[in-house]
């Protein structure tokens, strides 16, 4: 009967350490040992804490070893599982106690993340409103309406210090004040679950993984400002979380937790869900509101805001789906539990969808405060293939990018928008070596420019001009009198934009300016791409030294732009190459030089 | 479904739900094994629909009780399809990238006879 587990990371900044070597030498030792029996190696994914690989853990006493080499297999077989001792060099040393974690309670340092917002998703059937309500599901709403005034709530979310998740940073309670203060009969709860950003699925995780939070606090929102009314504005692209919500409504009904005298109380409440058509600023909450009345998608002015004249001219709260995941949590736990996690002015966890060039792509939800460093070098697994980091991209299209002198910044909202990006919905792009900061910034504008809802002339025209002037740099035609007028007009843009779309859109463009200028100047001055990626400043050549006449590159282009005779240096035309790269990823002796 | 007329029916209801026999907290000993199989949008997108039916049908076959069931994103979006198994007195464990071969391999070694085997995903978050 195996008594221990070794479990070995095997995952990829582990394994570039040796780790698969250490895994064998332990695996040897336990057989000549005659263990074999009673100890098991198992190599496991990422835990997370590259930073400290390789990592090793040990069950069932829960010791965590870090940076272990292959040759400490055998002190560990013999120290740790035949003596029974452990071996106090290997393991890790906390920053804060300078002392080394030994005992078992005090072993969860490397796990970095913290789900609040997430907590049922992956543990519960989100088709099943009991499971949720085994989990506390609906406790919170039955505290509100039977123990809380709505003020008393509203000062409970106000103290916790949540912030609007969307990407605004809004406090949260006091929109709920706001809206509740507003004189009228009929109010409204919206829940923005439009969630346009490119890259970012926080929100629909949320909704696929545990609808019935949704809609607990939108219940409860409710209470709370007077609307006996819920609306979930939610993109027609998202099928599996409409259909998931749908249910979960259903089942919220049928159980008498919506609808008219919820619990016993003389509070009603009920929710239709409005169907996005695929308009990234209907996620802007004015435009949002018109497109739920039928109008065009358009952003209006603010004041009013929603919350004193909203939907159908009438006071709205609206708020994004990962902030109301938060509230059940808040009115259990209580707002001091809250507001000791996280930053002085970013309280809480935040979601992101941590994507791009990195090992451990996913679904991520750390406290306020977490570096950029921990997010991408530990949880992340660091960057694919070996490669070098060069920037991260935050706050979707109207975020920035922010380079490696950023990587200790702590996450929050104000440090972000210090740095020149913004925490936006959650959205965070890795972006290595091999990545155009010019073509990046253009990718970013093509989007926000199709997006525009034409409304104004800055975003409108001069979004457009901003386009031309990088399609014109990445093709080697800038200039720099260009340059000049791409900053001067990005802030132009950013002040005068009727909505958020507008006024955020130029900020891919600022940042990377601000710090990959020299990315800039290279497509300009010397019309080149130092990245290779920009196709008209790049060229494919044939290294004679190293072709063998293989015939590999001639027979897969698609364009039959490479000539040669088998065993014979190749030759690529020029002018019929497209520079699809296709020669380069299947040329076998490295002969295709790029430039 | 029974509708909830007071707050005291929500007690009782969650009461019952967590002592229910397919809780996935609490495995009783009328159904010891819970396989949960991550199944938002990138989970099915990556094949997590034919892994829950292969875990149900092969159980079936094997006479194996179990419940299998679906949850929402586990977040380890990188080792889709991902399965949390949860053995009777044992801790759950999350297997990464798991197609039916692998399935095959969990049923035969972890679940028959408790041999843990490559590939676990270590959580690495804290749940409040």
């Amino acid at each position: 009967m195996t008594h221990h587990h070794i479990f070995v990371c095997g995952g990829i900044g582990c394994r570039s350490m040796e780790s698969e070597q250490l895994r064998k030498n332990l695996q040897r030792e336990i057989i000549v040992r005659g263990l074999s029996d009673e100890v098991q190696v198992v190599s496991t994914g990422c835990f997370g804490f590259c930073e400290k690989g390789p990592l090793v853990k040990i069950s069932p006493d829960n010791t965590f070893y870090v940076q272990v080499s292959p040759n400490d297999a055998a002190e560990i077989i013999q120290e740790h599982i035949i003596n029974k001792q452990k071996v106090d060099r290997l393991l890790y040393i906390h920053p804060e106690t300078k002392k080394r974690v030994t005992e078992a309670k005090d072993m969860d340092f490397y796990k970095r993340q913290y789900r609040i917002a997430l907590r049922n998703c992956g543990n519960i059937d989100p088709d099943n409103i009991e499971e949720y309500i085994a989990r506390d599901g609906y406790t919170a709403l039955a505290k509100c309406l039977t123990e809380l005034s709505p003020a008393e709530v509203i000062g409970t979310i106000k103290k916790s210090g949540l912030r609007g998740r969307g990407g605004g940073g809004f406090p949260t309670g006091l929109k709920w004040e706001i809206t509740k203060s507003a004189n009228s009969i009929q109010k409204y709860v919206v829940c923005n679950a439009d969630e346009g950003d490119p890259g970012a699925f926080m929100d629909r995780s949320i909704l696929e993984g545990d609808p019935h939070s949704v809609i607990e606090a939108m219940a409860i929102c409710g209470y709370c400002i007077g609307a006996d009314k819920g609306l979930v504005y939610i993109r027609a692209e998202y099928p599996l979380a409409i259909k998931r919500l749908k249910r979960a409504l259903q089942q919220a009904d049928d159980t008498g937790l919506l609808g008219k005298n919820i619990l016993g109380t003389d509070f009603n409440f009920e929710i239709e869900l409005r169907y996005g058509a695929g308009a990234f600023v209907c996620g802007e909450e004015t435009a949002l509101i018109h497109s739920m009345e039928g109008c065009r998608g358009e952003p209006t002015f603010k004041p009013p805001f929603p919350s004193t004249e909203g939907y159908l001219g009438q006071p709205t709260n609206v708020n994004n789906v990962e902030t109301f995941a938060n509230i059940p949590v808040i009115i259990n736990k209580g707002a001091e539990w809250f507001s000791a996690i996280g930053t002085e002015k970013s309280k809480g966890t935040k979601v992101f969808a941590l994507a791009g060039k990195i090992n451990n792509v996913g679904l991520i939800e750390v406290p306020m405060g977490t570096t950029l460093r921990e997010i991408i070098y530990d949880i992340g697994g660091g960057i694919k293939d070996g490669k070098k980091f060069k920037a991260v991209q935050t706050g979707g299209p109207s975020g920035g990018c922010l380079s490696e002198k950023f990587l200790d910044t702590p996450i929050d909202y104000d440090n972000l928008i210090a740095a020149g990006s913004m925490m936006g919905s959650g959205g965070m792009i890795v972006l290595d070596e091999d990545d155009c900061m010019v073509s990046i910034a253009k990718f970013y504008l093509t989007f926000t420019l199709e997006e525009s809802c034409g409304k104004c002339a800055p975003c409108r025209i001069g979004n457009k001009r901003l386009h031309e002037i990088l399609d014109r740099i990445t093709q080697g035609l800038g200039t720099e009198e260009d340059l000049i007028r791409l900053k001067s007009l990005s802030n132009v843009i950013k002040d005068t934009s009727l909505c958020g779309l507008g006024q955020t859109s130029p900020n891919p463009i600022l940042s990377t300016m601000a710090n990959f200028y020299s990315e800039y100047e290279a497509h300009v001055k010397q019309k080149k791409c130092p990245s290779k990626q920009c196709k008209d400043l790049i060229s494919f050549s044939i290294l004679t030294d190293n072709c063998t006449g293989c015939t590999l590159c001639f027979r897969n282009c698609p364009v039959e732009a490479i000539s040669g005779e088998k065993g014979k240096v190749h030759n690529i035309d020029q002018d019929k190459c497209i520079k699809c790269g296709i020669c380069f990823s299947k040329c076998k002796y490295e002969a295709i030089l790029v430039e | 479904m029974k509708k909830l007329t007071s707050v005291a029916d929500l007690k009782e209801l969650k009461q019952q739900s967590s002592l229910a026999s397919n809780s996935k907290d609490a495995p009783s000993s009328q159904q010891p094994i819970v396989i949960k199989v991550a199944m938002a949008t990138c989970g099915i997108a990556s094949g997590a629909k034919a892994t829950y039916d292969y875990f149900v049908q092969e159980l079936e076959r094997q006479k194996i009780k179990a419940t299998v069931c679906q949850t929402g994103c586990m977040s380890y979006c990188y080792a889709e399809p991902t399965v949390e198994i949860t053995l009777a007195g044992e801790e759950p464990v999350v297997f990464g990238f798991v197609n039916s071969a692998k399935a095959q391999e969990i049923i035969d070694k972890y679940i028959i006879q408790h041999q843990l085997i490559d590939g676990i995903i270590p959580a690495s978050y804290k749940t409040v």
